[in-house]
């Protein structure tokens, strides 16, 4: 399971995958307004080719035997001294060439959307550059094969992400949610550096294989502890509980910036770190078990708050919590839903980036407004929108036949499969997380695309150009056809198998018992949202609404927790420690200063001019050290 | 005739000259008076080279003797050129360089 075999053939050029995008965003970024012409076209080329490379490496992995599929590319050394040995090396596995497939497919049909949705923007140019810079932070962060190359990637997607959620930085809002994000997710890069360090301290190397290897006998209070630790990390990226208040936030960034954090790169982060780091928790229970709690926690939390807002986007980004959380559940489910987690992680991409692409649309149609309550009826002028959206909605919620509902049940199941109280609980949440998915996103849909019309009189919707609709259609296709290449006969699972383990569960049948429940919670959901939003006309100014809708659309008060736990005292600890540093500290220094100006000003006195009083003191002083002598003397 | 005596007459010759420099007011007298503790110390420097039986305190006094003369040519120019300024030989007069 462990063994890595040298690079050959095209594995050996590997690197090109990181490098091309990463030359692209180079010139797009250093190039200026000479580049403003074609650079949207290098964007877009730059993930395209990273695309076909990894392409054709998979097609070559897939053709070798299994127990060849991970290898291991050394590209040069980076710090090299007398006992300390940093490599950067990439790996391809089964694991990393997924992720390079969804990150490069998704994000080329992202890339290539953004040319339509980004065309009046006079920084195109530059948005590709940062978009090339995240693709390429990203895919060294899921090639590297050691924590110190997937740490430089962590990183590498923070500052991409500040970038862009803050590209419109005159907007004050954009700015402030541009360095929330980046402060949030410090918090979470604290968890994973803290936890590479104890990593190294422990088994003296980052790459992957030598810490997996030296897991087995290691002290399990330390496993747990680097589990831990990189389960901060996990939920700094993937905005899980309790680090999950960027996430809504950051739709401030453009359209397609959403759809790239929320689909390909970034918040799926968290997720490939669990997975990848497999070997650990399996020898962890107590880290483990403290990933699913989170995942669990967070699911629900995504799922109440997508249910009252009226804002189209953070809906769409509340439910993006939402699903992280069921592939961080699933991921801490150990052996039985590793694959389960990434299948669902790779379907997301497809219908969550139909999703914002979609959204995107609407906004593109109506003068960039987001409120839902002034869609509705958009279906009629905007049929293709309408249809690729609609199709990723029913992925979403887990239709049968469509994407989500293989991988969807497939989490729930592994849960409920897990055993005991607790496997009980997770299902259980994971479960009613279904039936409110399905609610809130019906929700989205009815309130955007059916009733009434609510536009002001001034928006005349119209569908959005080929550009802007062909990767909408791809990524519709995607998000009913990934379901059944990943998840028919256990396909995904056995090709992951290697990497993360063995599943001892059988593989899990659609049509079990919980998938009924689960079909029932779905129909349950899109009932009352029909009941609600369909039946009855919807207000053009959200009503007050009861407690419980009041904190979801004030994000279950995570910004007022923030607010009341960290930042105030932390206000008030940097309030104590200027004062401190303003009268005690500088106090003590300006203390002697001024007591040694004053004392001086005093002394000064004692030149008084006359000469005679100089030989006087001269006399003394002679005379004084004559007696001293001769006291020593005597 | 005892050594002691010559020393005894340097210690009162140094000390009238001491006396001499806190008290009086009058530059050129208390410039005498820095020329009586110099030659004070030359009589006890002859004195000891006399009791130890060796030269280095007569050496020692001529080097006295070139230094004070080297003094009165400075001291002297600088009286000169206060009185000229001040119309006063005073050493209490000249007190402008003070805190």
């Amino acid at each position: 399971m462990l063994t890595t075999h040298a690079a050959s053939g095209v594995f050996s050029v590997t690197w090109l995958i990181i490098a091309i995008p990463l030359a692209s965003a180079a010139v797009l970024i250093l190039g200026g307004r000479r580049t403003d012409r074609w650079g949207h076209l290098l964007g877009v080329a730059a993930p395209l080719a990273s695309f076909v490379l990894g392409l054709v490496e998979f097609a070559t992995l897939v053709g070798k035997p299994e127990v060849e599929r991970s290898i291991d590319n050394h590209v040069f050394g980076w710090t090299i001294v007398e006992g300390f040995h940093a490599d950067i090396g990439l790996q391809v596995d089964a694991l990393s060439i997924s992720f390079v497939l969804l990150i490069t497919g998704v994000g080329s049909l992202i890339h290539i959307y953004s040319i339509g949705y980004m065309a009046h923007d006079p920084k195109r140019r530059l948005f590709f550059g940062y978009f090339n810079l995240f693709v390429a932070a990203m895919l060294l962060l899921v090639l590297g094969d050691n924590y110190l190359a997937l740490y430089i990637g962590w990183e590498g997607v923070g500052l991409a992400s500040y970038l862009l959620i803050g590209f419109w930085s005159y907007k004050p809002s954009a700015a402030t949610a541009a360095k929330k994000a980046f402060v949030v997710n410090r918090v979470g890069d604290f968890g994973l550096s803290v936890a590479i360090m104890v990593m190294f301290a422990t088994f003296g190397t980052f790459s992957f294989t030598g810490v997996f290897s030296a897991v087995h006998g290691a002290d399990p209070a330390t496993l747990n502890a680097i589990g831990l630790l990189l389960l901060l990390g996990a939920c700094g990226k993937s905005a899980q509980v309790p680090l999950q208040s960027w996430l809504l936030d950051a739709m401030e960034g453009p359209t397609p910036v959403s759809a790239l954090i929320h689909a390909a790169t970034m918040v799926t982060a968290g997720v490939y770190l669990v997975a990848r780091s497999a070997p650990i928790f399996d020898l962890a229970p107590t880290a483990q078990l403290a990933v699913t709690v989170v995942g669990a926690v967070t699911l629900l939390f995504g799922a109440i708050i997508g249910c009252a807002k009226d804002d189209i986007k953070k809906a769409l980004a509340a439910s993006t919590m939402s699903q992280i959380g069921y592939m961080i559940l699933a991921v801490g489910l150990g052996p039985a839903g590793y694959a389960f987690g990434i299948a669902h992680l790779l379907t997301h991409g497809f219908f969550k980036a139909g999703l914002f692409l979609g959204a995107g649309s609407v906004m593109h149609a109506t003068k960039d407004e987001v409120d839902m309550r002034r869609f509705g009826g958009l279906a009629k002028p905007m049929p293709l929108t309408f249809a690729t959206f609609g199709l990723a909605y029913l992925a979403i919620i887990g239709f049968p036949g469509l994407s989500g509902w293989f991988t969807k049940d497939a989490i729930i199941d592994a849960a409920y499969h897990k055993g005991g109280t607790s496997g009980f609980v997770l299902g259980s949440a994971a479960l009613i997380g279904a039936g409110i998915t399905a609610f809130y996103m019906s929700r989205v849909v009815f309130m955007t695309f059916l009733g009434r019309p609510r536009w002001e009189a001034d928006v005349h919707p119209h569908e959005s150009p080929k550009v802007m609709t062909w990767p909408m259609i791809l990524l519709a296709v995607g998000s009913i056809g990934a379901g059944y290449v990943l998840m028919l006969g256990g396909r995904f699972a056995n090709f992951l198998a290697p990497v993360v383990g063995h599943s001892e569960e059988p593989s899990v049948q659609p049509a079990s018992t919980a998938g009924l429940v689960t079909l029932a919670a779905m129909v349950v959901g899109v009932g009352i949202a029909a009941l609600m939003y369909l039946r009855r006309p919807v207000p053009a100014v959200a009503p007050a609404g009861s407690f419980a809708t009041v904190a979801a659309r004030r994000d279950l008060y995570g910004d007022a927790f923030n607010e009341s736990v960290f930042m105030r005292p932390g206000q008030y600890l940097t309030r104590l420690l200027v004062f401190f540093d303003n009268r005690v500290v500088d106090g003590a220094v300006n203390g002697i200063a001024a007591f040694f100006g004053g004392f001086s000003g005093r002394l000064r006195y004692v030149q008084t001019g006359f000469v005679r009083s100089y030989a006087l003191s001269m006399l003394g002083g002679v005379a004084i050290l004559v007696a001293a002598l001769l006291m020593v003397r005597g | 005739m005892s050594p002691m005596f010559y020393l005894y007459l340097s210690a009162v010759l140094f000390t009238l000259g001491a006396v001499g420099v806190l008290l009086r007011r009058n530059a050129i007298v208390v410039f005498m008076c820095i020329e009586l503790m110099l030659n004070a110390a030359n009589l006890a420097l002859v004195t000891f080279s006399r009791i130890n039986g060796n030269l280095d305190g007569q050496i020692i006094a001529f080097f006295v003797m070139v230094v004070a003369a080297a003094e009165v040519v400075v001291g002297l120019a600088v009286i000169v050129a206060v009185f000229r300024t001040r119309r006063s030989a005073s050493v209490d007069d000249v007190n402008l360089l003070k805190y």
